[in-house]
């Protein structure tokens, strides 16, 4: 059965004295205990409510017998445990698969070999460091990797990448897998635009090298969650090479990435003008539903960033007055007054502090969980958008079948046999083609259908860890306050 | 003498108790929330009960607004009889620029904002005015209990005019000339008062004193202007969590997932911790920066009075040194002994009463430090137990869904 390990804590809470470095090297576990995903495996949820939490040890046989469509089931994702801590908030519980949520039907295309490996891998990203100097200087970060999958060579690789090694590899993924429904984890952001409290316009803020080392990791973590990137040999190149050739595209100025702009711009000049006769309820509603998710996350984001922000200027200020209080207290000359207020000085430097880990809580527990989740909704987006570029490619085919028929007959009313033959073997590729954009249409939708599903119990998954997680914080920083203040009022009363 | 200042409001029984304004529907408030702010001061109500034999009823009330309390207060600093005393400092200036603000925000963003987000501002925004009302009147209240204490000040003839006189006391705001003039008054007095106190004092007494509140009142100003910068954030975190809940409200209820129920629940204990936390702040406003903003003023009447005694005594051996000349050139001789003998009374009455009322403004201070400090404490310890039950039975319900 799967053997959950248990990864070092999340900084910030506990330990405050470890934050620093904690922070740089977060890692965690993910174990797939019996199977790993394999595409023509669906599982949709389209009434996603009842959806129970992904467990940890599995036993395939219900699935088996419950299970009433064909026979190529389902398997139960197993749930890579993305953030770290304990879990004992997520109790191990059986799935219970319901015949109407998943959608089935035997895949024709290729498949890939069930592993029934168990496996696991533990990334870290950790000890930026400036390499070069001048106008060439980077920061190179470790990246280190340990896993016993097979697909490996070795059991341990450390390896140092720069940021645009990162970027390099999203973009090469993003090539083959976007446009056949895959969901693929955005790149990791430079910076960060961050939205201030109302008055304030956005700020673009340079992210620091450890949130960056962090970003970077989750990122690659998101990337190996999914079996068939985990598979692909960029990423075992960029994991495991010492040498990787260098991503000159991903620089915003050259050349390629002023091609991505412009491509970016007639995507979404097309968007518009695609008018997608929507069949299938399903996308029709997950679209809205991702729609309105964007909204109220990136919401959800700008108010928490805010937080961050005004605690930590809480904290600042709660310093500040403790060094003003202790001065006070020292020119009063009244004793036990004077006394009083120097311990009240002290009581305010300690939850100054208290402030200041939990401004960190804020932002490294949920801030960056919601950015993550806006960046990786974009990515959804795009996904529906392919979906649709696939349906108009199919279209297309079909109107130029038509046209090539219309012709056809046109010509054997006119009677031209030689155009005749090109004109039957043109109809015939056009047949053959719109033949093929059907199945990648089918295919993409398939996929998308899978791919949503999984985001959805991801979602589910993280929000749930996460969530409880900062409440466990805030529940150790009232418990630090109480304690405090405790102390102080006797001193408070003894002033006579 | 019992004293109990209130706002006086039109339609509004003239009861002591203008807290039920609390339970008067939100129709009600926003008119009375508008008329207010239009205005530059704002009536009170006095009341008050006096046992004295000079008060001709035993219990009477008036309205007065907030210039007539710095006539009062202005009145006593004027009158040179009491030029021994620490002068109550007057209250401040009611402040509803904050609210004003808001509510103009408020009413430009009504069309952007969903209902629930408009009433939870309107809410919050009532709940800040009735907060600055509360205080403000609370000062005013603590300015008439001290004179009322004082056993010399509660003597004073314009305080029973102040107390008694229903009609309008029709004073008027200094106008711009003697607005002028007093800017002038101050430049003089601050000039003088660094003179009068280079001058040593004999008296260790008052030299200590002297020492000590000069530092004094420039740390509790320091720490006044700290202490309303903490709770500033404080505030500003606590409309964070305010948003924060609900965002998340709206997203448990849009949420397709399980997450939905999840939701609902961190949206509901975020809106009850959220009020925990702008209480702490308002709390912590009242009992830390209120009490520091209180001694900044008592502190400088002190270092005023100090200044007059400093300035009786420059005059005192001023006048000895023109009585010791005339002497001399055996000139006016008993004019200048006349006046010698007036400023060495004057002199000496101002410091017997000085020291006393130093000493008593020491016990004041240590009293009301001690009290708040404690009170402090006490009210922390309860919203921080308060947010902890909360967190850990929501917790308790998250988990155990799971």
């Amino acid at each position: 059965m799967a053997e959950e390990r248990e990864p070092p804590p999340l900084p910030g809470v506990p330990e405050p004295q470890d934050a620093e470095d904690l922070f740089v090297s977060a890692a965690s576990a993910m174990e797939d205990a019996e199977r790993s995903l394999s595409p023509e495996d669906i599982s949709s949820s389209s009434n996603g409510p009842k959806a129970e939490p992904m467990l940890l040890d599995h036993d395939p046989d219900d699935l088996f017998a419950e299970a009433t469509e064909e026979v190529s089931l389902d398997s139960p994702e197993r749930q890579m445990i993305l953030s770290d801590g304990p879990s004992p908030a997520i109790t191990p519980v059986t799935i219970n698969p319901r015949a109407d949520v998943f959608d089935r039907s035997p895949d024709q295309d290729e498949d890939e070999e069930e592993n029934r490996d168990t496996f696991d891998i533990q990334i870290s990203v950790s000890d930026p460091e400036k390499v070069g100097d001048g106008m060439n200087a980077y920061m190179a970060y470790k990246v280190t990797t340990k896993t016993s999958l097979s697909i490996f060579s070795r059991d341990e690789v450390c390896v140092k990448r720069r940021f645009s090694d990162f970027l390099g590899l999203h973009s090469k993924l993003a090539s083959k897998y976007m446009h056949i429904g895959y969901i693929v984890p955005p790149a990791p952001e430079k910076s960060i635009v961050g939205q201030r409290l109302g008055r304030r316009s956005s700020a673009v803020t340079e992210l620091d090298p450890d949130a960056k080392a962090c970003l970077c990791c989750r990122y690659l973590l998101r990337t190996v969650k999914q079996p068939a990137l985990l598979k692909d040999p960029d990423v075992l190149q960029f994991l495991e090479s010492s040498e990787l050739p260098r991503a000159v595209s991903t620089q915003a100025l050259s050349g390629a990435g002023i091609l991505r702009m412009v491509n970016k711009a007639a995507d979404a000049v097309n968007k518009m003008t695609i008018k997608m006769n929507e069949s299938d309820a399903w996308f029709e509603e997950k679209q809205q539903q991702f729609e309105n998710l964007d909204v109220q996350l990136r919401k959800l984001h700008a108010s928490v960033e805010s937080l961050v922000f005004h605690r930590k200027e809480l904290s600042v200020n709660t310093a500040s007055f403790a060094k003003s209080a202790a001065m006070l207290g020292n020119s009063e000359d009244h004793t036990a007054l004077s006394r009083a207020l120097s311990q009240l000085a002290e009581v305010e430097e300690k939850i100054d502090q208290l402030h200041q880990d939990q401004a960190c809580a804020d932002f490294y527990l949920i801030s960056e969980l919601l950015g993550d989740y806006v960046r990786l909704i974009t990515a959804v987006k795009g996904v529906f958008d392919q979906r649709m570029k696939t349906w108009a490619k199919c279209q297309d085919a079909q109107v130029m079948l038509q046209r090539k028929r219309e012709a056809e007959a046109k010509l054997q009313h006119a009677n031209k046999p030689d155009k005749l033959q090109q004109a039957k073997d043109e109809i015939r590729e056009w047949e053959g083609k719109v033949q093929q954009g059907e199945r990648d249409f089918e295919q993409i939708s398939k996929n998308i259908r899978r791919e949503v599903g999984r985001f959805e119990k991801d979602r589910v998954k993280d929000f749930r860890v996460v969530i409880i997680k900062y409440l466990e914080s805030l529940v150790h920083t009232q418990q630090q306050l109480i304690k405090y203040w405790e102390a102080f009022l006797p001193e408070a009363k003894a002033i006579a | 003498i019992f004293l109990c200042v209130s706002p006086q409001q039109e339609g509004l029984d003239d009861g002591p108790d203008f807290l039920s304004e609390e339970d008067r529907g939100v129709s009600f408030f926003f008119p009375f929330l508008i008329s207010v702010l239009s205005l530059s001061s704002y009536c009170v109500l006095c009341m008050c009960v006096s046992t004295l034999p000079n008060f001709k009823q035993n219990e009477f009330s008036v309205v007065r607004q907030h210039e007539e309390f710095i006539w009062l207060h202005d009145s006593f600093v004027e009158n040179e009889e009491y030029a021994g005393y620490i002068i109550p400092p007057a209250p401040p200036k009611p402040d509803f620029d904050a609210s004003r603000e808001k509510l103009q925000k408020l009413g430009e963003g009504e069309g952007s904002m969903t209902k629930e987000e408009f009433t939870k501002m309107k809410q919050e925004l009532e709940a800040e005015y009735l907060a600055i009302f509360k205080k403000t009147v609370a000062m005013h209240e603590v300015f008439l209990c001290r004179v009322a204490a004082h056993p010399v000040l509660r003597k004073d003839l314009n305080f029973h005019v102040f107390l008694e006189y229903n009609q309008d006391l029709s004073v008027r705001g200094k106008n711009k000339k003697e607005k002028l003039e007093d800017f002038f008054k101050n430049v003089v007095k601050s000039a003088d008062g660094v003179l009068v106190a280079g001058v040593k004092d004999v008296d260790d007494f008052f030299e200590h004193e002297k020492t000590f509140l000069l530092e004094y009142h420039n740390r509790v100003k320091d720490a006044s202007a700290k202490s309303d910068r903490m709770i500033r954030s404080h505030k500003s975190a606590a409309d964070d969590i305010n948003r924060i809940a609900s965002t998340l409200y709206t997203l448990g209820t849009q949420d397709s997932t399980d997450l939905c129920k999840f939701f609902l629940k961190v949206s509901e204990l975020f809106e009850k911790t959220r009020k925990i936390e702008a209480r702490v702040a308002a709390d912590e406003d009242l009992k830390l920066a209120d009490l520091l903003k209180y001694y900044l003023r008592e502190s400088q009447a002190a270092k005023d009075l100090l200044y007059r005694r400093g300035r009786a005594l420059v005059d005192y051996e001023n006048a000895n040194k023109a009585l010791d000349k005339a002497r001399a050139k055996n000139k006016d001789v008993l004019q200048a002994e006349t006046t010698q003998q007036v400023c060495c009374q004057k002199f000496e009455k101002i410091s017997e009463s000085a020291k006393q009322e130093l000493i008593d403004f020491k016990t004041r201070r240590v009293a009301a430090f001690r009290k708040n400090l404690v009170e402090l404490a006490e009210l922390e310890l309860k919203h921080a137990k308060g947010n902890l039950q909360l967190l850990h039975s929501c917790l308790g319900v998250l988990k155990g869904d799971t």
